[in-house]
C-alpha cells in the first residue's frame, strides 16, 4: 500500500512536470517535442528488439511512412490544415501498420543476422525508392504545410501531441507486456522453437507486435514531420544511421526488455546527443559512432538491467533480464 | 522503362555488353564477399563496416596516385595499410565481441562502420573521389562490345587475388590454423591453436582483401564516404546466396550480382540502383527463408 502510494506521488510529480516544462523552459519546447518523440522510438523498438528479441534495424521504415503518407495527404486532400492534418495521421497510422501487416509474415520469418541485416536492407531501400520516386518529391523532399498560429503555440502544440503519443505508446506497452501477449513475445524470444511446439501461433503474434510498434512509430513520423516542416528521404523519413540506431541504442543504455529502460534510455541518450551536438559541432557524429561502441561493448545490459543485477529487489524480479550470452572461455585474454 | 526493355530485345549487342560488363565488376564483389565469408565463417561475426574498409583501401589509392604512385603499386600499399587497420580494430574492439551474441557483433560493426564513414567524411570530405588509371577501352568484335581496361584489370587481379587466398588458406601453417578455428574453435584450442591470434590474422587478412577491392573499386567507379555499406549488402547477399567456403560459389554469386545490377541500372534508371540492390537483399532473405520453411528450418 505504501509502495503504490509513493509510486502514485511519483507519476502526479512527472506528469506535473511535463505540463509545466514548456512554459518554464520556452526555449527549449521543441527540445522536449524531440525527447518525447525519442521515447516513442525507444519503447516501439523495445516491444520487437527487447521484449521479443527481434532485433530490428529497420523500424524507421514505419516512421518514414508515416510522414510521407500524413504530408501527401495534407498537400493533395485540400482540407484545412486542422482537418488536413488529423487525416493525415490516422492514414498515416493506417499506412505504417498495414506495412507491418504485410511485411511481417516475409520479414519476421528471418532470424538472427539474417533478421538484423534484411530489416537493415529494407530501411536503406525505402530510403533510396522514396529519394527517386517523383510524386513524393523525390530527393528534394516535401514540405509540410505551414503551422497556422503563434511560433510559440507551434511548438507547444506538437510538444503536448508527443508527449500523449508518447505516454500512450508506454502506458499501451506496459498493458500488453501485463498480459498473456507480453509473456507470449518472452517465449520468442527465449526460445521461439519451444514456443511454436507449445502451440503458439508465433508468427501471427511476431506480426501483431511488429504492427502495434509500427502503429505507434507511424503516428509519430506523422506529426513529427509536421513538426519539422520539411521531410528528407534520407535525412529524416528513412534516417537509418541516425533515428534507426538511435532507437537500438536508447533501448540498450537504459536496459532492453524492461519496463522503464527505453524511457530512462531516451532521456540519457538524448542528453548526450544534445550535449555532442553543443560540444563537438563537426565531430558530434564520430563521437556518436565511438558511443555507440562504447555502449555495445562496454554496457550491454543498460542501466535498468545492471541495476538489477546490482541490487536485485527481494524476492526476485517481475521480469528476467535478457542474459547475456557470453562464452566464458579462460584461454582468451582478458 | 519499356523503351528501354525494347531496345534491349532490339539489339544483342547491348546485352552482350551488360553480361560482360556484369561479369567483370562481379568479380570486385565477389572478392569483397570472401572476405566477409571469412570472417563469418571463422569468427561467426559478421562484419558490417565491410564496406567501410572497402573504401579505405580506395582512399589510400586515390591519395597514393595522388602522390604520384602507379596504380597498380598503389593497391599493395592499400592491401598492407588496410590489413594494419583490420588488425587493430580486432586488438581494440572486435576481440570484446567476437565470441557474444550475435546481436552486439552486428551493432558493434556498425558503430565502426559510422565512426570510419564520419572520420572519413571529416578527413577526406565529401567529394566523390575516382583515380584516373589512364589504361582507355578495349574494342571487341568490330566496336559491338566496349570493355574498359580497367575493368577487365579489376577481373584479372581479383581472379589472382582469390587464387592465392585458396593456395594460403590450404597451403600455410596460418591457412591451416584458420580452416581448424573455423570447424571448431574450442578443439583447435585444445590442440594449441592460439584462437586470438587466429581471429586477429584473419580480420587482417579480410582487411588486405577489402584494401585491395578498394583500390580496383577507386579505379572503375569511385569512393565516397557514404558508399560503404552498399558494399556490405552486396557482399552479405553473395555469402547467403554461396554459402560459406565455397569460392566458386562466391564467384559464382558475384557475377550473377553484377549482371542483375547491370541490367536493373538499364531498365529502371540509375537512380533505382542502390534501391535495387537493398530490395533484392530483402528478397532473396524472404525468398530463401521461405524455401527453407517447406521443411521446417530457416536461415542460421
Amino acid at each position: 500500500m505504501k509502495r503504490r502510494g509513493r509510486r502514485a506521488a511519483l507519476y502526479t510529480a512527472l506528469a506535473a512536470a511535463a505540463i509545466v516544462a514548456p512554459w518554464l523552459f520556452p526555449s527549449y519546447a521543441t527540445q522536449f517535442a524531440f525527447l518525447c518523440l525519442m521515447v516513442v522510438f525507444a519503447v516501439t523498438w523495445d516491444m520487437v528488439g527487447g521484449q521479443m528479441g527481434y532485433n530490428s534495424f529497420g523500424n524507421i521504415l514505419f516512421f518514414g511512412i508515416g510522414a510521407y503518407a500524413c504530408a501527401v495527404v495534407q498537400r493533395d486532400s485540400g482540407f484545412g490544415y486542422a482537418p488536413g492534418f488529423a487525416v493525415g495521421v490516422a492514414v498515416g497510422a493506417c499506412a505504417g501498420t498495414l506495412a507491418a501487416a504485410v511485411l511481417g509474415p516475409g520479414i519476421l520469418a528471418l532470424r538472427g543476422h539474417y533478421f538484423a541485416i534484411g530489416t537493415l536492407g529494407l530501411g536503406v531501400a525505402a530510403a533510396d525508392i522514396a529519394a527517386g520516386w517523383h510524386y513524393i518529391g523525390a530527393g528534394s523532399g516535401m514540405t509540410t504545410p505551414l503551422f497556422p498560429g503563434a511560433i510559440q503555440d507551434r511548438a507547444k502544440f506538437f510538444y503536448f501531441l508527443l508527449l500523449a503519443l508518447a505516454v500512450v505508446t508506454f502506458v499501451t506497452s506496459r498493458r500488453l507486456y501485463q498480459g498473456r501477449f507480453g509473456l507470449v513475445l518472452n517465449a520468442i524470444r527465449d526460445d521461439e522453437g519451444k514456443a511454436e511446439a507449445m502451440g503458439l501461433r508465433t508468427t501471427g503474434y511476431k506480426t501483431m507486435a511488429w504492427c502495434v510498434a509500427a502503429f505507434f512509430l507511424s503516428i509519430s513520423g506523422a506529426v513529427a514531420g509536421n513538426l519539422v516542416g520539411y521531410i528528407d528521404p534520407r535525412d529524416f523519413a528513412f534516417a537509418g544511421s541516425t533515428y534507426g540506431v538511435w532507437m537500438i541504442l536508447m533501448a540498450i543504455v537504459g536496459g532492453r526488455g524492461t519496463v522503464w529502460g527505453p524511457v530512462i534510455g531516451a532521456f540519457v541518450f538524448h542528453i548526450t546527443q544534445e550535449v555532442f551536438w553543443t560540444y563537438l559541432l563537426g565531430w558530434q557524429r564520430v563521437a556518436m559512432g565511438l558511443f555507440i561502441l562504447v555502449v555495445v561493448v562496454y554496457f550491454p545490459s543498460g542501466i535498468v538491467g545492471s541495476l538489477r543485477t546490482r541490487a536485485p529487489r527481494p524476492g526476485g524480479t517481475e521480469r528476467e533480464v535478457l542474459p547475456e550470452r557470453a562464452v566464458v572461455d579462460p584461454t582468451r585474454r582478458q | 522503362m519499356m523503351g528501354n526493355l525494347m531496345l534491349l530485345l532490339d539489339a544483342p549487342g547491348l546485352n552482350l555488353q551488360l553480361l560482360v560488363d556484369g561479369v567483370l565488376v562481379g568479380a570486385i564483389f565477389a572478392l569483397v564477399a570472401y572476405g566477409m565469408a571469412l570472417v563469418w565463417g571463422v569468427m561467426n561475426l559478421i562484419n558490417v563496416a565491410q564496406g567501410e574498409l572497402v573504401l579505405l583501401g580506395g582512399y589510400v589509392v586515390f591519395f597514393g596516385t595522388k602522390a604520384g604512385i602507379a596504380p597498380l603499386v598503389a593497391i599493395p600499399v592499400a592491401a598492407a595499410i588496410v590489413a594494419t587497420i583490420g588488425w587493430a580494430l580486432y586488438r581494440v574492439v572486435i576481440y570484446r565481441v567476437v565470441e557474444r551474441d550475435p546481436f552486439s557483433s552486428i551493432l558493434a560493426t556498425f558503430g565502426l562502420s559510422i565512426v570510419i564513414q564520419q572520420l572519413a567524411n571529416q578527413l577526406f570530405g565529401a567529394d566523390v573521389r575516382t583515380v584516373e588509371s589512364g589504361l582507355g577501352s578495349l574494342l571487341v568484335a568490330h566496336g559491338m562490345l566496349t570493355v574498359a581496361r580497367v575493368k577487365l584489370l579489376a577481373f584479372v587481379s581479383a581472379i589472382l587475388l582469390g587464387s592465392l587466398l585458396v593456395w594460403f588458406m590450404r597451403a600455410t601453417r596460418l591457412g591451416q590454423a584458420i580452416r581448424a578455428t573455423a570447424q571448431n574453435s574450442r578443439a583447435a584450442r585444445t590442440l594449441g591453436v592460439n584462437t586470438d591470434r587466429v581471429y586477429a590474422a584473419t580480420f587482417a587478412i579480410n582487411g588486405a582483401i577489402c584494401g585491395a577491392a578498394g583500390g580496383l573499386v577507386a579505379m572503375t567507379w569511385m569512393v565516397h564516404p557514404y558508399a560503404g555499406l552498399g558494399y556490405t549488402v552486396r557482399s552479405f547477399m553473395i555469402v547467403v546466396v554461396a554459402g560459406l567456403g565455397s569460392l566458386g560459389g562466391v564467384a559464382l554469386a558475384g557475377a550473377g550480382l553484377g549482371i542483375a545490377e547491370n541490367y536493373a541500372g538499364f531498365l529502371f534508371g540509375a537512380e533505382y540502383q542502390t534501391a535495387f540492390v537493398f530490395s533484392l537483399l530483402v528478397v532473396i532473405l524472404v525468398t530463401r527463408n521461405l524455401w527453407l520453411k517447406r521443411q521446417r528450418r530457416y536461415l542460421r
